[in-house]
Order: C-alpha cells, then sequence, then structure tokens
C-alpha cells in the first residue's frame, strides 16, 4: 500500500512545456479563455437590460459609459470573444460528430476559426457605425 | 462480472450519478446559443444610436422578450455548466471546489435572474 505523501511524488504526466506550442493547442486554451471572459461578460448583458428596465436616467449613464471609447474597446473584445468561442464551438460540434480529426482538417480549421472570427467582428463593427 | 445493481444499469447514470447530462446540455444550449446570439446582435444593432424609448419600445415586443429569455436562460446555463469544467480542471482543494462550483452556480443563477427580471419588466412595459 502507498501511502499518499507517496502518491503526491509520482512523477506527472508530460505537461505543456514539453510539447511544441502549435496553433491548434493555442487555439484550445482560446477557446476556453475566451468562454471565461464570456462568463464575466455576462455582467454587460445583465447590467444593460437591467438599465433599459430602469428608466431613462439610467440607462443614459450605461449607455454613455458603453460608448465612451473605454466602453467600445470593452465591447469589441467581447464581440471578437463572443464570435470566436461561437465558432470554436462549431468546430467542436463537427468533432462530436466523429469529423474533422484529420491533421490537415484540424489545422485549416483552426486557421479558418481565427480568420474569420476577427473578420466578422469587424464587419459586425463597420456595419455597427454605418447604421447609426 | 459487475457489482452494479440491475438497476442501476438500466439508470445507466454510473458512479458520478448524472451520466452524459452535463456533457449533453453543453451541447444543447451550445446549438440554441448559435441562433439565439445572432438574434440578440442584430437587435443590439438595430439599437446602436436610439434613444431609451426606442430601446424600451423594441426590447418590450413580444417576440424579442421571448426570443430574450430563451436567450439568457441558454447562455447562463452553458456558461454554468463551461465554468464548472473549468473549475474541477484547476481548482484541485476539495472544500475550494466545492466553494467555487457554488459560487459559479450561485452567479449564473444571479445574471438569469436580473435578465429575466429585466426583460419581462419592458415586456410588460416598463
Amino acid at each position: 500500500m502507498s501511502s499518499s505523501s507517496s502518491q503526491d511524488q509520482r512523477p506527472l504526466s508530460p505537461h505543456l512545456q514539453v510539447y511544441k506550442p502549435m496553433l491548434t493547442t493555442a487555439m484550445s486554451i482560446v477557446h476556453r479563455i475566451t468562454g471565461v471572459a464570456l462568463y464575466f461578460g455576462s455582467l454587460l448583458v445583465a447590467w444593460w437590460l437591467v438599465a433599459a428596465a430602469s428608466g431613462s436616467d439610467y440607462f443614459s449613464l450605461v449607455n454613455g459609459f458603453l460608448g465612451s471609447w473605454f466602453g467600445r474597446i470593452i465591447l469589441f473584445g467581447y464581440t471578437w470573444a463572443l464570435i470566436h468561442h461561437a465558432i470554436g464551438g462549431v468546430r467542436h460540434l463537427i468533432w462530436d460528430t466523429g469529423r474533422g480529426f484529420e491533421l490537415d482538417t484540424v489545422e485549416w480549421m483552426a486557421r479558418a476559426n481565427l480568420i474569420g472570427s476577427t473578420g466578422l467582428t469587424v464587419l459586425l463593427w463597420i456595419i455597427g457605425y454605418s447604421v447609426r | 462480472m459487475s457489482l452494479r445493481t440491475p438497476l442501476g444499469k438500466v439508470r445507466g447514470l454510473g458512479s458520478a450519478k448524472s451520466g452524459t447530462e452535463h456533457w449533453w446540455m453543453q451541447r444543447v444550449t451550445a446549438i440554441a446559443n448559435i441562433p439565439l446570439t445572432i438574434g440578440f446582435i442584430i437587435v443590439l444593432v438595430s439599437l446602436i444610436g436610439a434613444d431609451h424609448a426606442a430601446v424600451a419600445a423594441r426590447l418590450g415586443h413580444p417576440v424579442i422578450v421571448i426570443l430574450q429569455l430563451a436567450f439568457i436562460v441558454s447562455i447562463t446555463w452553458h456558461m454554468r455548466l463551461g465554468m464548472q469544467v473549468v473549475i474541477e480542471d484547476y481548482v484541485h482543494h476539495e472544500g475550494w471546489k466545492i466553494a467555487c462550483v457554488v459560487a459559479n452556480t450561485f452567479f449564473s443563477a444571479a445574471i438569469a435572474i436580473a435578465g429575466i427580471f429585466a426583460i419581462l419588466k419592458l415586456g410588460f412595459g416598463a
């Protein structure tokens, strides 16, 4: 029988630092980071909705903050995280069906996710600025 | 030979007593999130530069209220499931892990309740 202290001394499986950094590994952790960012970003969604339900004065205050340069930087980042996580999620749904595990496909989807999310974010903000 | 009871086998919930529910609901809410989030973004973009009266009128429309309710329920459910996986991966101390998982539920529920209240208030005429 091994004691718990000897279990603590056991070698760990190879960790991040022994592997060559690759786009697919980076995209994996970015999916998680954007998920966590969106988790806390949900405060903004709830705040904005509550402000809209609270009346004109408070809504103006919140809208003023979100419309400031600082607010817009946050919202731009939020938009990118949202679109990136959404496309990354679709990638995961495709993998869930057992498809898309070929190395070139995985690499291609990682690039498409990065380029697609950035492109769509910029496009959405161009639309946003042109409709106001 | 298996030590599992016939009833346990039939239920198929395994040792964690929840089967694949967590994994499955993360996928179900993920699929729901795609159209609901696109809808939310379209509503937001349509309201850029609008004053409070216009925003309240748009958000109070019954169809938008129903879609917004579905959106807020689906995203808060999804984010609670996702954050729980992150906590279970990185928080190894049992006490802290339980505290974090509980706090995660409280945070997600608070966002959901605040959002649902605001959406309903606008729907019934704020």
